[in-house]
């Protein structure tokens, strides 16, 4: 059993309004020094696979077919293993 | 003959039964709706993708809609040359699906905007367009909040070069700058189609403005034009 732990970005050439509009807020709250806000996606999910190598195969369908589209956005992942209770 | 409608209905969809009315009771063409569990199209010489907000934008809009049961009959009747009208929601849908180019971001004002807006035509050849006169400016509602379509540079380019970007945002008498494009889209883009031309999506809602009731018909124009190609 494996979990992982994805960020999904979208690329630097991507506008982000929703950051920049963020960081308005930013501005209102008085943090002057808060540039380049970028909002992206945090998310994470167990896998029930014996093996890293399979777990990585999965994980990668994930994001590139669902969870990222990789036209606007880039994904990392983190994995690691844990022990079934 | 008539074409037959199948109009599909996702969890969310919200423009399915404006999209039923219009084609069943306006133009008077067999229709069905079609549950996006299900993988069978009826027979439907026609498919078209509702707006609203299927699976509630959870993700990215149109994101989890693409991989209902339903779409693979979608994309295996696109393959063949089916006609695919997606609006909207739809539109996004198919941006997802991969059966058009590009992808839809937050509208730049980062507000919902819904209003009417009007459009010009740049291929007047196509199964959607065949019945709009040239120079005729369309006035048709939006209501989005990512209508904001991007692509890279060579997608673009090759959308131009294949006359694929039907619709355009623009002034009342026509004219195309930004002060006309409500959500920030590329060269004001509202509606594109796939290199075959049988696959349409466009952000403006066309089954919303049919009932001469409602006032506003300029939709039929687009409608009609689908029902022409098999007239012919």
């Amino acid at each position: 059993m494996y979990k992982a732990k994805v960020i999904v970005k979208r690329k630097p050439s991507i506008l982000d309004p929703q950051g920049t509009a963020v960081e308005k807020g930013a501005e209102n709250l008085g943090l002057t020094n808060i540039k380049d806000t970028r909002i992206g996606k945090y998310i994470e999910f167990s896998i029930n696979v014996k093996n890293e190598e399979e777990a990585k195969n999965e994980v990668e369908k994930y994001c590139s077919k669902l969870l990222a589209n990789p036209i606007m956005e880039d994904f990392v992942y983190q994995l690691e293993e844990i022990n079934e209770a | 003959m008539k074409p037959k409608f199948g109009v599909v209905v996702f969890p969310g969809s919200n423009c399915d039964h404006d999209a039923y009315y219009v084609v069943s009771k306006i133009f008077n063409c067999k229709t069905n709706f079609l549950w996006h569990k299900e993988s069978d199209l009826q027979e439907s010489d026609v498919i078209i993708l509702p707006g609203g907000f299927s699976y509630g934008d959870y993700l990215r809009s149109g994101s989890i809609a693409r991989f209902s049961p339903i779409m693979n009959s979608v994309i295996e009747f696109a393959d063949k040359g089916g006609i695919v009208l997606g609006i909207c929601n739809g539109f996004q849908i198919l941006l997802e699906a991969e059966l058009l180019p590009g992808v839809m971001l937050k509208n730049k004002s980062l507000q919902f905007v819904c209003e009417d807006v009007y459009l010009t035509t740049h291929n007047y050849k196509t199964v959607f367009t065949n019945n709009i006169l040239q120079n005729d400016v369309l006035k048709i509602p939006i209501a989005h909040g990512e209508g904001n379509y991007f692509a890279d540079k060579q997608t673009i380019e090759k959308l131009e070069n294949n006359n694929q970007i039907l619709f355009k945002y623009s002034s009342k008498d026509g004219k195309l700058n930004t002060e006309y494009n409500p959500n920030g889209s590329i060269l004001n883009i509202a509606g594109i189609t796939n290199e075959q031309g049988n696959i349409l999506g466009m952000m403006p809602h066309p089954e919303r403005c049919c009932d001469p009731l409602l006032g506003k018909t300029d939709g039929t124009k687009i409608f009609n034009s689908i029902i022409n190609t098999f007239n012919n």
